[in-house]
C-alpha cells in the first residue's frame, strides 16, 4: 500500500512524457491522420517481398533487453518478414557468439558494453558521444564480418544507487564523495559486476574506494536490498524506472570520473543478414527505435518490472501508441 | 571464443585473461577450490538443515502408519517449488546470503527425505516387527533398531536424491550472495565459454563424488544380512 498514490502521480508523470514525446514525433512526421510512411517515421508498411525471408531476433535475459527485442521483433513482422525470437540468451558473450554463428539474425547491445566487453577497451577510452561510440563500435564489428545499425536515442549506463535518506544523511552527491566513507558501507551488485571493470573493479580501481562488503545478488533483487535495508548501496541502471517513479526514495550517485561509460543501444547483425533481408531490415529497426528516448524507455521498463506486463505487451503498446502499427 | 575441454581443463587449473576486468586474470586452481568448498560448505548445511526437519516426521509418521497424506503430499509440493522465486521471495525477509540458500535449499532436500523415511519404514515387514514387539520390545526400539535398519536402502536413497538436488542447484547461489562454482557457469561475461565449461564440469564431478561417497557410506549402514539378500 505505502506510496501508493506518489508512485501512481509518477507514472502518471512519465506516462503524459511518453504521450508528450510521441505527439512530437508523430508532427515530425507526418501531417494529420496520414498512416503514409514519410522520410522521419510514421506507420510501417508490409511489404509482401519480405515474406520469403525469416529473421531471428535475440536478445539477452533481463526486461530492457526482452522489451527491445520484442520492438524490433514486431516492428520487423509488421513490415512482413516472418520472425522467430530467442529472447532469453544469457549474456553478451553467448549473444554474440549466437549472430556468428547464424543461430540469430542480430540482437539489441548497449555500445558501451559493446566496446568494453568485446574489443576490450578501457571504460575511459570509450567515446562519451553516442555517435561516436557507435561509430567505433560498428568499425570494430566490420572485422569480425559483423555490422551493426545507428544508436538509439536513450542511453542507459550501470550507477551507483543508494537510498535518498541514506545520501541526505551522509552528504552524497557523487561517487567520489563516498571517500572515507565506502569503508562502512555495503554494496550489492550482479555477480559479475565485482570482477568487471565497468562496475566494482573499476569503482576500486578508478576512484580507489573499498567497500565493507560486496554482495552479488540477482539483477532482479537491486531495489529489494535497499529498500529492506540490507545493503547501503546497490548498481543500478540509469534506465530504470523507479528512479523517475520513485524519486523520493531513490537517488543515483554522480559517476563523476565516468568509470560506468553510458551506453546507447545498436542492433548487431551479420552483413549477410542485411544482404538476405533487404533494405527494409534496417530502415525498419532504425525507424521503429526513434520513440525510444529515456523517458519512454524507463515507462516501458516500468510497465514490466513494476506492472509486471509481459514484454510483448508493453512492446505492443509502444509500437501502436508511438503509430507505427495501427 | 569456443570452449574445448582441454580450454575448460586449462581455466581450471590456471588463471586466464578476460575481457571485461580490465587486465585481472581469472579462474584457475585457487578460485577453483574456494568456489568448491564453498559450494560443499553450502551442500552440508543445507542436507543437514533437511534432515533435522524431514527424518524425525518421516520415522514418526511411518512408526506410527498415520500422515500418509502429509508426508507425500508436502513432499510432491516440496518438489514445486519454484527456486529462484523461493529465493527472491526469502530476499526481502531474511536477506540473501548462506541463511537464504540454506533454506532455499532445504526446500529442495527435505520432499525426498521425508516422503522415503515415510515410505521405508512402512514397507517394513510387519512379521519381524510383530516378533520385537512381542519380545517386550518399547515403541522407541523397534524404531531404532528393527524398523531403521531394515529402512535403510530406501532411506539412503531419499538422503542420495536430496543431496544431488541440494549440489546441484546450490550452482544458482551466486545470484543470492553466496559464490559457488555456478559463478564460472553464471559470470559468462567475465570467465567466458571455457570457464562455462569447467563450472559445469566441476558440479557434475562434485555431484558423483557426493553420490559414491554416500554409496559407500549405505553400504555400511546396511546391515549384513540385507547386504546378502540384496546381492
Amino acid at each position: 500500500m505505502r506510496n501508493t498514490t506518489k508512485r501512481a502521480r509518477a507514472s502518471l508523470a512519465v506516462l503524459l512524457a511518453l504521450f508528450l514525446s510521441i505527439g512530437v514525433a508523430a508532427c515530425g512526421s507526418s501531417d494529420d491522420d496520414s498512416t503514409e510512411a514519410g522520410e522521419g517515421g510514421g506507420a510501417i508498411v508490409s511489404n509482401p517481398e519480405n515474406g520469403d525471408v525469416t529473421l531471428t531476433i535475440g536478445s539477452k535475459n533481463f526486461p530492457e533487453q526482452e522489451i527491445l527485442g520484442e520492438v524490433y521483433a514486431q516492428a520487423l513482422e509488421a513490415a512482413g518478414y516472418k520472425v522467430k525470437k530467442a529472447l532469453n540468451l544469457g549474456s553478451e558473450t553467448v549473444a554474440l557468439q549466437a549472430v556468428k554463428s547464424n543461430q540469430i539474425s542480430g540482437y539489441p547491445e548497449y555500445a558501451s558494453t559493446a566496446l568494453t566487453s568485446f574489443f576490450g577497451l578501457e571504460p575511459e577510452e570509450v567515446p562519451a558521444d553516442a555517435q561516436g561510440a557507435y561509430e567505433k563500435a560498428k568499425a570494430e564489428f566490420e572485422k569480425e564480418d559483423l555490422t551493426a545499425f545507428p544508436p538509439t536515442p536513450f542511453a542507459s549506463a550501470n550507477a551507483v544507487g543508494t537510498l535518498k535518506k541514506t545520501a541526505e544523511e551522509r552528504e552524497l552527491e557523487t561517487i567520489s564523495d563516498l571517500e572515507g566513507q565506502s569503508e562502512e558501507m555495503t554494496l550489492d551488485g550482479s555477480p559479475e559486476c565485482r570482477q568487471r571493470i565497468d562496475c566494482l573493479a573499476g569503482l576500486e580501481k578508478y576512484y580507489g574506494l573499498k567497500f565493507k562488503k560486496f554482495t552479488p545478488v540477482d539483477i532482479a533483487l537491486r531495489y529489494t536490498v535497499l529498500e529492506k535495508g540490507q545493503a547501503d548501496l546497490s548498481i543500478l541502471f540509469t534506465t530504470d524506472a523507479q528512479l523517475s517513479a520513485e524519486k523520493d526514495k531513490f537517488v543515483i550517485l554522480e559517476d563523476d570520473k565516468e568509470v560506468f561509460p553510458a551506453g546507447n543501444v545498436i542492433f548487431v547483425t551479420k552483413p549477410s543478414v542485411v544482404q538476405k533481408a533487404g533494405p527494409d531490415y534496417e530502415k525498419t529497426i532504425v525507424e521503429v527505435q526513434k520513440g525510444l528516448t529515456l523517458p519512454v524507455m524507463q515507462e516501458l521498463d516500468a510497465r514490466v518490472e513494476l506492472e509486471k506486463q509481459s514484454p510483448a505487451k508493453a512492446a505492443a503498446s509502444y509500437l501502436k501508441e508511438a503509430g507505427y502499427t495501427g | 571464443m569456443n570452449a574445448s575441454i582441454g580450454g575448460a581443463i586449462e581455466f581450471i587449473f590456471e588463471p586466464q585473461s578476460s575481457n571485461v576486468t580490465g587486465g585481472k586474470e581469472v579462474g584457475g586452481l585457487s578460485q577453483v577450490i574456494e568456489l568448491t568448498l564453498n559450494q560443499l560448505e553450502l551442500t552440508v548445511l543445507a542436507l543437514a538443515l533437511s534432515l533435522v526437519v524431514a527424518l524425525p516426521i518421516g520415522l514418526y509418521l511411518g512408526h506410527r502408519g498415520v500422515g500418509e497424506a502429509l508426508a507425500v503430499g508436502l513432499g510432491n509440493v516440496g518438489r514445486a517449488v519454484p527456486e529462484l522465486a523461493l529465493i527472491a521471495l526469502m530476499a526481502s525477509v531474511v536477506g540473501v546470503g548462506v541463511l537464504n540458500m540454506t533454506v532455499a535449499l532445504a526446500v529442495l532436500g527435505v520432499p525426498p527425505i521425508l516422503t522415503n523415511a515415510f515410505v521405508g519404514i512402512r514397507q517394513v515387514d510387519r512379521a519381524p516387527v510383530d516378533a520385537a514387539r512381542g519380545m517386550g520390545m518399547t515403541e522407541a526400539e523397534i524404531l531404532f533398531k528393527v524398523e531403521m535398519p531394515l529402512a535403510v536402502p530406501t532411506l539412503m536413497a531419499g538422503i542420495r536424491g536430496a543431496t544431488i538436488a541440494i549440489v546441484a542447484t546450490a550452482t544458482i547461489a551466486p545470484l543470492a550472495g553466496v559464490l559457488t562454482l555456478g559463478d564460472f557457469i553464471i559470470n559468462n561475461n567475465v570467465y567466458g565459454q571455457n570457464g562455462l565449461l569447467a563450472g559445469g564440469i566441476l558440479v557434475a564431478l562434485l555431484a558423483l563424488a557426493l553420490e559414491f561417497g554416500l554409496a559407500g557410506l549405505q553400504r555400511l549402514l546396511t546391515s549384513k544380512g540385507l547386504r546378502l539378500s540384496a546381492a
